[in-house]
């Protein structure tokens, strides 16, 4: 029995990889999830029947509140709420996973029976500790995204000092632990720094580094399960959170080279003059220059001239919801023969390819969206950029001033472009704190407003001409 | 033999890590969301641990903290190849 229940664990562990291995396109993707959950089930269905398992009702009440749950979550969720509900189900996962070896530790001290091996123990407490911080870390996430936690960078004086001193008594703590089994109150304490040091990681994250955050914590909950997996000497568990710590780390090097920053400049708080957010004035004076602004009847008439247009939306199409009226641009802009393509920044947004997602949510096809690397050389034969939202990515500073906090990071060169658009609230800051010179630019004309509406006055300016 | 058994389950992690690098550096961009959200649903395989936790015989505190694991592996879970299924399914080609 024991073999037939390890050889359903090793398929269950095929379709898992096999199902990662679809997502390498979006046309195998979806085939590629319901691989990945026909592995899950059938781990699901082998492990009820293993003989270890005695009783069903608390599994089966279990199943029925946290799938009710989770359906709800995901069928509600708008497109735009993405980054908060990974946040939040990163959370469970890593939560889950610190849960099963708490009570792994319980099974062993409440049976004289059984005893640790050096191994198991040490696994339990790096379950604890992983997931412990991943689940109050993500609820913090979570709060920052949805604007219940503020989302500024928070830095308090001797931060790291705290954070290190915390670490070193979970060390301590979970030492005595592995050398003394009995341990209860000990592995608790250990269980509850955990849990206030996932908070203060988590605390001083700035908004605008939330992908990194999330990236990351993906890749914890993915740890999280390895270590349960040996605490319970199982290899599909270490297989499968193996898979989910490889992809949260590649994800996490990722949006940190978008912002040419080391992961640790972003986990401890993030660029210097990053505390004033978003809401301030541009700071100093040191740009001069015009500021050209246009109505939305002129910039009907630029667009109507243009040949080639290049979309750039950032966090600010997702916050306008803007998404279906940059459709409609879109779609009136190619009904007059025009070439309309997009432009997404791996950083632009809360979480990775957030863009693309809601881009798809409004039906814009997959082929016009363009990473950084495969559009950057096309700004100088472009004929207008609209940039929608977007502000740090956009910024020339980060090429041409050494002086910058964002100096390095790569840009979309969209002042290369004959005109840029950019569309805006305001002249505000971006995340980064610094103002940007593009708007200052002889080709930069400013389109201020709401984006969602500003979009559709200009549709319909387009639409009359 | 303890410490064999263990050098067999580091050599899985350690190969399996090999092999999610190798997957997912070949995911595009503009799929990394439900990357995310999927690879999440993955992680939520801890469940299996979970059960066994809650479908002990005796009630103990294991059994409740199995219970509690459950619902949140099962959120994670259900939500997470739900709403990459959502997601999944707007993505389509011109």
């Amino acid at each position: 029995m024991e073999i037939i229940l390890n050889i359903i664990y090793l398929i269950a562990s095929i379709f898992f990889i096999f199902g990662i291995k679809k997502l390498s396109s979006p046309k195998t993707a979806r085939k590629g999830n319901l691989y990945a959950s026909i592995g899950m089930l059938l781990a699901i269905v082998a492990t009820l029947v293993d003989k270890q398992v005695l009783t069903y009702e608390y599994i089966i009440i279990g199943f029925v509140i946290g799938s009710a749950i989770g359906a709800l979550m995901a069928i509600k969720v708008p497109m735009t709420g993405m980054p908060q509900m990974v946040g939040l189900l990163n959370g469970f996962g890593g939560g889950a996973s610190a849960l099963v070896a708490t009570s792994e530790f319980y099974k062993v001290l409440n049976n004289p029976a059984l005893t640790f091996e050096l191994s198991t123990i040490i696994s339990v407490i790096l379950s604890i500790l992983i997931g412990g911080v991943t689940f109050t870390g993500s609820l913090i996430a979570f709060g920052k995204l949805q604007g219940l936690v503020s989302g500024k960078v928070i830095k308090y004086p001797g931060q790291n000092a705290i954070n290190v001193i915390l670490f070193l008594l979970i060390i301590a703590g979970g030492t005595m632990v592995v050398l003394d089994n009995s341990q209860e109150t000990v592995l608790l304490i250990v269980l509850l720094i955990s849990l206030v040091l996932g908070v203060l990681l988590v605390l001083p994250i700035g908004g605008a580094d939330m992908p990194v955050a999330i990236s990351l914590l993906n890749s914890y909950s993915g740890l999280a399960a390895s270590m349960t997996g040996f605490v319970l000497k199982n290899n599909m568990l270490i297989i499968a959170g193996a898979l989910v710590g490889a992809s949260g780390i590649i994800l996490t090097l990722i949006m940190c080279r978008g912002m040419n920053r080391s992961l640790m400049n972003v986990l401890l708080g993030g660029w210097e003059s990053a505390g004033s957010g978003g809401a301030a004035p541009a700071a100093g004076g040191e740009i001069k220059g015009d500021v050209k602004s246009v109505d939305a009847e002129e910039a009907a008439m630029i667009f109507d001239a243009a040949q080639n247009v290049i979309i750039v939306p950032g966090y600010g199409m997702a916050v306008a919801q803007a998404q279906h009226a940059v459709r409609d641009l879109m779609n009136i802009l190619e009904s007059k023969g025009i070439n309309v393509r997009f432009a997404i920044h791996p950083v632009a947004g809360r979480m990775p390819g957030h863009m693309n997602v809601l881009l798809a949510e409004a039906q814009v096809p997959y082929d016009k969206l363009f990473a950084l690397e495969d559009i950057n050389d096309d700004f100088s034969n472009t004929d207008v950029v609209f940039v929608v939202g977007a502000n740090d990515v956009v910024n020339p500073a980060a090429r041409n001033d050494p002086n910058s906090p964002i100096y390095g990071m790569p840009i979309l060169n969209v002042d290369y472009a004959k005109t840029v658009i950019v569309n805006k609230r305001s002249l505000n800051v971006g995340y980064a704190g610094i103002s940007n010179e593009l708007f200052f630019y002889p080709n930069t004309l400013m389109y201020f407003g709401d984006a969602k509406e500003a979009i559709n006055k200009l549709v319909n300016e387009i639409k009359e001409l | 033999m303890e410490g064999f058994e263990l050098l067999m389950l580091i050599y899985v992690f350690v190969l399996a890590i090999f092999v999610g690098f190798e997957l997912i550096t070949k995911v595009p961009p503009t799929l990394h969301t439900p990357l995310m959200s999927g690879s999440n649903a993955i992680s939520g395989i801890t469940i299996v641990g979970a059960i066994l936790s809650a479908g002990m015989e005796e009630f103990t505190i294991s059994t409740i903290l199995g219970l509690v694991a459950i619902i949140f592996a099962t959120i994670n879970v259900v939500g997470g190849f739900l709403v990459t299924d959502r997601m999944l399914k707007m993505f389509k080609k011109k």
